[in-house]
């Protein structure tokens, strides 16, 4: 029995073991281990989200372009609703059954004990009923929250639009960003989204194991309240902007206006535009999709997107370039016979001027004269050959901001085009002297600038030899933050005196009777300028005017461009007077209104492009087509921003002047 | 036959710190199983129809029952064993037809609003069927026939309860195989059982051809060490047959006898499996609530798993988790040591009995609980399947509290008595 007896210790022995190793498991995930106290806490915790308002957009006299809104998002939590009048609420926030029931189901599939977004931004009006009828339909609630307003529906280009994020933004943002959240996805509201997005709010919520929400946690003494963005007070003038889209209406191109000592944008206009507030709210998509039938390219940022050869508006630079490089002074005489031949290369002049010096070479924008200057700079001495005699006017022309992008702080930028002696010795080989490259000496050929370079080519002029970066935000926040690079002064390495001769040319060309703008002619100002008629490839040349006022002391310098109306005369130079005088004198002149109602009924529009990627069956789908067009080409910056289709219909008259919107 | 008189005397006897740890652990419980269902949205007006006002009243009725149990007579266990023993099949045997289902094992019998679970009472009887046959005879269980009676008398219970079927419940009668070893039943057998258990788990880790090349080289490499003892080399290579037999037989009971989920929680154990939200997820759960106890526990009413519903089934067979979130690595370690106490203290008792009988019931008594200890607790840390058996004396529930009390105070009276046997 004695050895039996022992066995006690074995058993005993067998039950410390155990005992052992629970306490020593225990001991690895309670103390040793703190894994599982970070699974219970994300068990337990969300973060749940306030969200800031967005800054609000001023233009420069502090009115604004941009506020906020509130709407309301209806929301449901699917496993608290019992039955209800389903044909009633439908009713309230208009919609129908078949889309009550993809929501619904849209949003119990996404969590049946969450709050998940049943309907989307519901208007103020709504919101009050239904508010009133709320207790009716358990499990439903009203969640508010902001979007943008456009008060003056003015400026869509610039301003650009917010959208949920994608997944590459939330990728990108190395998880700042969250599903659902908003981010600016084009014009400032992209490019200053940091500033403008403010802080998001965390408020640290328990969950129980079913979802269900249980109070905050630690009596929030981890939470953040929601910081709003900042406001961006922007360079753009109210006035200006709007009558530029008013005399804009109808046609295709740009106006960009800089104010020349600050580089700060006055006017910001690319045609044809849009009402920026059919980019928001419910309808939103359905708007961009019948904004993108337009023929015109809507979203194109033609100011900094658009390629159109600088022509006549070159010509200043050819002086300048020539005086500075001491090739011809403002004496300096050349005969213009109507054209200059080089080999086997013709320059057509409109004019046969004869014997013409700078001042009236600008004023009648002579090509001739512009060829001659080209030529002189091309074969110096000093460089030993054309090629880098090519490089080294390459390099100077480079300064002055052409084919490179300005980094204006809007994104998609493009930098237009301008090329080397390499790209030619590449192209020609080395068969290739200033003849070839002739049509470069009028602005036209191998050369594309955006309106945006025109314009700043304008304000150097008017600075009488720098420019600073054109901007369209002139301060940040509550403080007024300027950015560093908006006060730096960016020296094209052109002395000051030699601005003058090539300004008298200008001046001339406004106010001169032979000037080419002269019935653009400002009373009481000096407005200095050029008209251009730029050769058009695809169709009727474009209307350019190029131009700063007043004389000294410049206070605006302008670019404008309409596409396929013709001389710059007619269109361009008329619209750029408008503009400057409405900003030098604050008022527009009682004699000049009846012009400028004329000029905003005027419709230049482009014959629409033959479909080039689908052509579709003749019949029905063409008529249905050209109907949209002519639909989007009426509402384009149209008073009345309630719907597109309405429009086509109570406004059909811009349409008459196209051959196809007849049908 | 009651005696008054002699009542007080046992009385007297009694092992006091048994029952103080016994009100310890049912006090644990309640403040546990109260943790567990509370709820701070609700005002906590006590309520008797709760989970927590329940088991006040189980422990009440519970301590009536033992001490009823302390006043009755000492031989009274002895002589109805066989009673007691036939009327807990009998129940078995009743469950199977008329028992409720509940989460798919058939283990209840409704009596109105209380439930009874007979394969609670089975373990008690069988420990006095146990006790009372090898008390019977005055030897060691080392011979054949008696350990083939000892085996019937735990298989029975064990058959009835499978048919349930109740996996769980059935496993903890595996305990009655260390009374039986106490008593002399041979150690060797106890190692081939339990090589059997490792050779069965193993079987699910490594392919077949793998186990079944290991046990041979083993077996080979064996030989080679005894080549001189012709009969050990014999009894090698039987072993090592058996053993490869065992591997086909037990992949057979794997694939056809157990039932799928017991296949999967078994499999999720041995980390062949994961599957946090599916049938893991109690366990993960489980562990998440203990592991954020941390040294001390979040304190009482604290626990956010707790608190908000992320162990499934907390106040029955997960109420250690309660346990290891509010009150931390300390509360862990005072429950478990507690219960140790308990085991070493009734171990020690039945050794000083002078009747076989009572010697026996003793070792039964902590066996059992020490399975359930084990299993329980192992099971809430993950290192043993989710096999559902109640952490006793602790756990809700109005069966497994009444039958542990029965179960440890007829061996205090047992013991209480022991001077009356000499």
């Amino acid at each position: 029995m004695d050895n039996l007896f022992n066995r006690k210790y074995i058993v005993q022995g067998l039950f410390i073991i155990a005992a052992l190793i629970l306490l020593g498991t225990l001991f690895y995930i309670q103390v040793a281990s703190d894994k599982y106290f970070i699974s219970a806490e994300s068990n337990v915790l969300r973060k749940i989200y306030t969200y800031p308002a967005r800054g609000v957009i001023f233009d420069r006299n502090e009115k604004p372009l941009a506020q906020n809104e509130a709407v309301y998002d209806l929301m449901v939590i699917p496993n608290q609703v019992k039955s209800f009048d389903t044909a009633s609420l439908c009713r309230i926030i208009d919609i129908d059954m078949k889309r009550f029931k993809r929501n619904f189901n849209k949003a119990a599939s996404q969590s049946r004990y969450q709050p998940s977004i049943f309907e989307r931004q519901l208007s103020v009006q709504i919101y009050a009923t239904l508010s009133e009828q709320l207790s009716r339909f358990p499990g439903f609630f009203v969640q508010s929250r902001t979007i943008r307003h456009y008060p003056d529906s003015v400026a869509a280009h610039f301003l650009g639009n917010i959208k949920e994020v994608s997944p590459t933004d939330i990728k990108k943002s190395e998880g700042y960003y969250r599903p659902g959240d908003y981010i600016g996805k084009s014009g400032v509201e992209r490019s200053y989204e940091v500033s403008l997005r403010g802080e998001r709010g965390i408020v640290n919520m328990m969950y129980d194991a079913l979802n269900v929400p249980k109070g905050s946690y630690a009596e929030g003494r981890f939470d953040t309240a929601a910081v709003a963005g900042d406001q961006l007070i922007s360079s753009l003038d109210l006035n200006l902007q709007k009558l530029g889209e008013e005399l804009m209406r109808n046609k295709v191109g740009s106006i960009v206006a800089i104010e020349p000592a600050t580089g700060e944008i006055l006017s910001f206009v690319s045609s044809p535009g849009y009402d920026p507030n059919l980019m928001v709210g419910r309808n939103q998509g359905n708007n961009y999709m019948d904004l993108l039938k337009n023929p015109n390219r809507v979203f194109n940022i033609r100011p900094i997107q658009g390629y159109y050869s600088p022509g006549s508006a070159f010509k200043p630079l050819d002086a300048l370039l020539g005086l500075q490089e001491g090739v011809i002074d403002p004496n300096t005489t050349f005969n213009c016979p109507g054209y200059f031949r080089v080999g086997n290369h013709t320059v057509k002049c409109e004019h046969v001027d004869g014997v013409i010096a700078l001042r009236k070479g600008l004023a009648r924008s002579c090509n001739t004269y512009a060829c001659y200057v080209f030529q002189k700079l091309l074969t110096q001495r000093k460089y030993g050959n054309q090629h880098k005699a090519f490089d080294a006017w390459h390099k100077m022309v480079s300064k002055f901001g052409l084919g490179q992008k300005l980094d204006i702080d809007l994104p998609f930028e493009r930098s237009g085009r301008l090329y080397d002696a390499a790209y030619y010795s590449g192209k020609y080989s080395k068969y290739w002297n200033y003849g070839t490259v002739i049509s470069l000496a009028i602005g036209q050929g191998e050369m594309d600038a955006t309106p945006l370079q025109i314009a700043n080519i304008m304000a150097i002029i008017a600075n009488r030899g720098y420019y600073i970066k054109p901007h369209l935000v002139k301060a940040i926040g509550k403080n007024k933050v300027i950015k560093k690079e908006y006060v730096k002064k960016n020296y094209v390495d052109i002395d000051a005196r030699h601005f003058e001769p090539v300004i008298d040319g200008m001046q001339d060309a406004v106010n001169a009777p032979w000037g080419t703008a002269i019935l653009s002619r400002i009373d009481g100002i000096i407005m200095c300028g050029k008209t251009g008629t730029v050769q058009n490839p695809r169709g009727k040349d474009h209307s350019v005017f190029i131009g700063f006022a007043p004389r000294d002391n410049p206070k605006i310098a302008i670019a404008v461009i309409v596409e396929n109306a013709g001389y710059g005369s007619t269109y361009a130079a008329p619209i750029a007077s408008y503009i400057a005088e409405r900003y030098l004198k604050g008022a527009l002149p009682k004699n000049k209104l009846a012009q400028i109602e004329w000029m905003k009924k005027q419709v230049i529009l482009p014959a629409p492009p033959k479909p080039k990627v689908k052509p579709k069956p003749a019949g029905k789908d063409s008529a249905a087509t050209a109907v949209p067009l002519a639909g989007t080409a009426a509402k384009i910056n149209g008073a009345d921003k309630s719907n597109v289709t309405n429009k086509l219909t109570s406004n059909g008259n811009p349409s008459t002047s196209k051959p196809t919107s007849t049908k | 036959m009651i005696n008054q008189q002699s009542s007080n005397r046992f009385f007297f006897n009694v092992d006091w710190v048994t029952i103080l740890i016994y009100v310890a652990l049912c006090t644990i419980g309640l403040i546990n199983i109260y943790a567990s269902i509370y709820n701070a949205d609700e005002s906590i007006a006590f309520n008797f129809s709760t989970n927590y006002g329940k088991q006040l009243i189980f422990i009440l009725t519970g301590l009536i029952l033992g001490f009823s149990i302390l006043l009755l007579d000492g031989k009274f266990f002895s002589i109805f064993s066989p009673v007691i023993y036939g009327v807990t099949m009998l129940l078995l045997v009743v469950v199977l037809i008329v028992g409720r289902n509940v989460g798919g094992n058939q283990a209840w019998i409704s009596l109105g609003s209380f439930r009874l679970q007979p394969s609670e009472l089975a373990k008690f009887g069988t420990a006095l069927l146990m006790a009372r046959y090898i008390s019977s005879f005055n030897a060691k269980l080392n011979t054949l026939r008696p350990i083939l009676v000892a085996a019937a008398i735990v298989l029975l219970p064990m058959g009835l309860i499978m048919l349930q079927p109740d996996a769980g419940s059935m496993l903890v009668f595996l305990s009655f195989m260390f009374p039986l070893y106490r008593e002399g039943l041979p150690g060797y057998l106890l190692i081939i059982f339990w090589g059997m258990v490792l050779l069965f788990i193993l079987n699910l880790y490594l392919p077949q051809w793998v186990l079944i090349t290991l046990i041979l080289g083993l077996g080979a490499l064996f030989i080679f060490v005894n080549k001189k003892k012709q009969q050990k080399m014999m009894m090698i290579g039987i072993i090592t047959i058996a053993a490869i037999g065992y591997l086909f037989i037990a992949n057979i009971l794997f694939e056809n006898v157990l039932q799928q989920h017991q296949r999967t929680r078994i499999e999720l154990l041995l980390g062949l499996k994961t599957d946090p939200k599916g049938a893991g997820y109690n366990v993960n759960q489980s562990k998440i609530a203990i592991g954020s106890g941390q040294l001390t526990g979040r304190g009482f009413l604290e626990g956010t798993q707790t608190k908000y519903g992320y162990v499934p089934e907390q106040s029955t067979d997960f109420i250690f988790s309660t346990i290891g979130e509010e009150w931390g690595f300390v509360g862990c370690f005072v429950v478990i040591a507690l219960f140790m106490f308990l085991l070493l203290r009734v171990i020690n008792l039945a050794e000083r009995q002078r009747s076989t009988f009572s010697r026996v019931y003793g070792y039964c008594v902590a066996c059992i609980i020490f399975f359930h200890v084990f299993i329980n607790v192992g099971m809430t840390i993950g290192i043993i399947p989710v096999i559902g058996i109640p952490l006793p004396f602790i756990s809700y529930g109005g069966s497994s509290l009444w039958s542990f009390t029965v179960l440890l105070f007829i061996f205090l009276k047992l013991d209480s008595n022991r001077m009356g046997f000499i």
